[in-house]
This record gives C-alpha cells, sequence and structure tokens, in this order.
C-alpha cells in the first residue's frame, strides 16, 4: 500500500470513528440527548427536512444569494486586481487596506447593510461580495505577478494583440493563483451570506437554522445544519479535486 | 531638488502620505453614504464622532468592551496555545500531520456559524458558548500555519544544529524558533482576527452583553448612532491590531 493511500485510509477510519463515538456516548446518555442528536438521527431529519420540501424555498433563496455574490466578487475581483496590477502608484497605497482587510469582522457592517438596504436579498449578496472579493483580488495580483516576464516578451516577439495576449499567454499562466482566488471566494461567499441570514434575516437557510433553534426544533436545526455543511463540503471538496487535476494536466510530461 | 521641500514630497518620504490618503477617502466614502441616506441608515463621521464621545463616557459602554474583551482574550489565548501545541505535534508527525491537515482545511472553509446553536446548547446562553465560538475560529489557523512552518523548515537547519552538537533545548532556542517565527506569527494574526470574530458573532446572534449584542441592540432600537459608532470602535481595534501585529512580525523578519 502507498503512503498516500495509507494517509486517505487513515483519515477515514479517523472520521468514521469519530462518528461512531458521538453516537455511542449519544446512545449511551453520557452526551446530553437533549443538546446534541446522535449521527444516525441527524442524518434521518436531514432527509425528512429535504423530503418534508419546507425547506425547498430557503435552498433556493440561500444557493442563489451565493451563486450572485460568488460570480459578482469573482468578476470584480479580478477586474480590480487586474486594474491595480496596472497601476503601481495606486496599489502601493491600497496594499495596506488589503493587508489588512480580513482583521475587520465583515458581519459589524451587516446591520447597517440592512437598514440601508432593508432586509431583501440586496444586503446578503453585498455582504457575501463583501467578505469574498478581496481574496479574489489579493489572488489576482499574485497571479499576474507570477507570471514571467519573458512570458510577455514572447508574446510581444510573436506580435500578439492585447487579447490574445491576455486569454493565450497571461491567463493560462496566472491560472493556478487565480484558481486558489476563485476556491476562497466560493467558501467566503457561501460563509458570509448563511452567516448574515444566520444573524438578522427573514429567509434562507441561516434563517431557517437559527429560527429552528429558537423554537427548540433540534431535529429541523440538526437536519438543516448538517445538509448545509453538506453542501459546503462538497462544494469545497469539487474545486479541490478540480485544481488538483488541472495542476496535473500542466506538469511536463 | 526643490520639489523635495513640497509638503506632499516631504509626507511621501516620511511614508504619511498613503495612510493619511486613504483615511481621507475612508472618510469621505463613510460621509458620502451618511448623507445619501440622510442619516437612517448610518450617521456621518462628524455625528458620529460626537456621539462616541459622549458614549465613551458611559458605564454601559464600558461594562460591554469588558464582557467582550474577557471572552475575546479568553479565546485568543486558548486558540494562541493550543493552535501551537496542535501544529508542533502534526508538524513534527508527518503522518498525523498528513492526515489531519486537509481536515482542519476542510473545517476551516466550512460556514461554522450554522454550528452556533449546538455551541449554545453544549455551554449554554453565557461566556462559555462565546469563547467557544471564538476557539473554533481562531485555532485552526493557528494549527496550520504551525505545521506548514514546521514543515516547510530547510533540513539544512537541524542538520547544521546537530553538525555543531548544539542540545534539544539550544536546538530549538537557537535554530527551530527564530525560524518559524515570521509564519506563526501570520497564524497568530489571523487567529486574533477570527477569534475576535468568532466572538462577536456569538453576541450579535445571542447574549445580553458585549459589542456585539450593543450593535444589534442599536439596531433593534432604531438607534443608528450608536450602531455606527459600535462599528467604528470594532473596525478602528482590529485595524490597529493587525497594523500592530504586521509591524511586529517584520521586526523578526525584515526580509518578508
Amino acid at each position: 500500500m502507498s503512503r498516500s493511500a495509507a494517509v486517505f485510509g487513515v483519515r477515514v477510519l479517523l472520521v468514521a470513528s469519530l462518528v461512531m463515538l458521538l453516537e455511542l456516548l449519544c446512545r449511551t446518555g453520557i452526551v446530553n440527548a437533549m443538546s446534541i442528536l446522535p449521527p444516525s438521527e441527524m442524518v434521518a431529519a436531514m432527509m425528512t427536512v429535504l423530503a418534508s420540501g419546507d425547506a425547498t424555498e430557503a435552498m433556493f433563496r440561500t444557493f442563489s444569494t451565493v451563486g450572485a455574490a460568488f460570480a459578482l466578487s469573482v468578476a470584480l475581483g479580478i477586474l480590480m486586481g487586474a486594474l491595480i496590477h496596472d497601476l503601481p502608484r495606486l496599489r502601493r497605497a491600497i496594499d495596506p487596506v488589503l493587508a489588512s482587510y480580513y482583521s475587520v469582522p465583515t458581519f459589524v457592517f451587516y446591520p447597517l447593510l440592512v437598514a440601508l438596504l432593508g432586509l431583501s436579498m440586496a444586503p446578503l449578496v453585498l455582504l457575501g461580495v463583501m467578505s469574498a472579493t478581496p481574496a479574489m483580488v489579493v489572488s489576482t495580483l499574485a497571479g499576474l505577478d507570477s507570471v514571467a516576464p519573458v512570458l510577455r516578451r514572447v508574446a510581444r516577439v510573436q506580435r500578439l494583440g492585447p487579447v490574445r495576449t491576455l486569454l493565450n499567454v497571461v491567463l493560462p499562466a496566472a491560472a493556478p493563483a487565480l484558481f486558489g482566488g476563485v476556491k476562497l471566494a466560493l467558501s467566503y461567499a457561501l460563509i458570509g451570506v448563511i452567516a448574515g441570514e444566520f444573524i438578522l434575516s427573514g429567509s434562507g437557510l441561516g434563517y431557517a437554522i437559527s429560527f429552528a433553534y429558537q423554537s427548540f426544533d433540534n431535529s429541523a436545526m440538526y437536519g438543516l445544519m448538517l445538509f448545509v455543511l453538506l453542501v459546503a463540503m462538497t462544494a469545497n471538496g469539487l474545486l479541490y479535486v478540480w485544481e488538483g487535476r488541472l495542476a496535473r494536466r500542466r506538469q511536463p510530461g | 531638488m526643490s520639489a523635495f521641500s513640497t509638503p506632499t514630497a516631504r509626507l511621501q518620504r516620511t511614508g504619511l502620505l498613503d495612510p493619511l490618503l486613504l483615511t481621507a477617502t475612508a472618510l469621505l466614502l463613510w460621509q458620502a453614504v451618511g448623507s445619501w441616506t440622510d442619516g437612517v441608515a448610518v450617521t456621518g463621521p462628524a455625528a458620529t464622532f460626537a456621539y462616541a464621545g459622549q458614549l465613551l463616557l458611559t458605564s454601559r459602554f464600558w461594562e460591554s468592551v469588558g464582557a467582550t474583551a474577557g471572552a475575546f482574550a479568553m479565546a485568543f489565548s486558548l486558540s494562541a496555545v493550543a493552535g501551537l501545541l496542535l501544529g508542533l505535534v502534526l508538524g513534527l508527525r508527518r503522518f498525523a500531520g498528513d492526515v489531519a491537515e486537509p481536515l482542519l482545511a476542510g473545517f476551516y472553509t466550512i460556514p461554522k456559524v450554522t454550528l452556533y446553536p449546538v455551541v449554545l446548547l453544549v455551554f449554554g446562553l453565557g461566556i462559555g458558548a462565546k469563547v467557544a465560538f471564538g476557539v473554533m475560529h481562531g485555532l485552526v489557523p493557528v494549527t496550520l500555519f504551525t505545521v506548514a512552518a514546521i514543515k516547510t523548515l530547510p533540513p539544512v537547519l537541524p542538520r547544521t544544529a546537530r553538525a555543531l552538537r548544539l542540545s534539544p533545548a539550544q536546538t530549538m532556542r537557537w535554530v527551530l524558533v527564530p525560524a518559524c517565527v515570521p509564519q506563526i506569527v501570520a497564524g497568530l494574526r489571523l487567529g486574533f482576527s477570527l477569534s475576535l470574530l468568532g466572538v462577536l458573532i456569538g453576541e450579535m446572534f445571542s447574549s445580553q452583553r458585549g459589542l456585539g449584542f450593543l450593535l444589534v441592540s442599536g439596531l433593534a432600537q432604531n438607534n443608528v448612532k450608536l450602531s455606527t459608532t459600535i462599528v467604528l470602535v470594532i473596525v478602528v481595534f482590529a485595524i490597529a491590531s493587525n497594523t500592530a501585529i504586521l509591524r511586529l512580525s517584520r521586526r523578526f523578519a525584515p526580509s518578508a
């Protein structure tokens, strides 16, 4: 057995035994069943919630909000990154902002955004964009910095126009860093939107979880929670696998 | 050379021009949003500073600061100590590190806020839940950066230490710690911000004390001045401490 297979096996075993341990602790009553449901019941609760269709609207709303915030952040982030990259003076001024942006908890602006835009989708999309865009900007800058000068010179020697230089030379060379930014943007948009719904909103999955918590509906709460976490892990996992494929394709030979 | 005597050039030489320009831009933007909404959603800078002057004299404000600061101090120190120890173990034991790293990275990217009700059910309404939630946010980055610091250590360093016959304690003191410090400080900086975030989210969602609670209650009571001022206080604190830690890490690693 190769080492990576062993690592993977042990990882699966570890997660499985942690789940089993939790199940055991709940079943034997060491952990209070009122506070934590056994994992088997969480899965059953998730199936019930999904089958009942009560959460369909909330799901649709949350995922469309996350999708909008994610798409906007990636587009805005790449544009702003390219702009900042081309203006060194602006970049020098704005660098400290990028360095300390994530030290400010973006969520504290959410109440102000709600007061500004009302309890609609708009403040949530904006919150998602606010948490995801800077990561994309930073990754774009890193990606453009990583394009070797010789590549740009080759493009000039081949007399490529600006559009073809971008498509055939700059983008492929910057792709790994850009992809890292896309991954971050997805998880930050997801975190931003769901946290916003959770703290202060009248709709969406985050709200549904906090509503279930406040009405002591543990089974719905754990079901929805498991669903959100599974979706987040699946989305991140898919991007992770895709990134690995791209990286392998780039390797020569 | 005469250009150097203009005020702008003098500011630029002292490195103060950019921060001043940034602050001015931020204030202008804030004023624009404030006057655009006519103070209904956000109060402008002048009104906010005036209100902040009053608020800073009230005991209610300082009680909230105390509640948040207490929970945050505990959450951050727990994240830092546990994260460093865990990172040390996972960094030195390669196999355990390889097993755990993707799990930790995965936990880092999920919306942890959905888990807050569980934290509340387990720890009850109070400081325990806030601290636990702060640690959930702060622990993972400290651990991951520590692991990375140890893993990316050039192998020549421990070999040199062995060649010089340094004792384990001396190796630690003179080789390993100095080599790892820059990355570990970067991890601590992230852990600092994220445990603050965790504590504040906890207070905003369900708490009767602290700055996060004051912020949400300002909104609920339609007290725009209060919520704008609290946001200002949090933002200023976050940026100031982040800048201080950045400065500190540059002193440790002038090359980075």
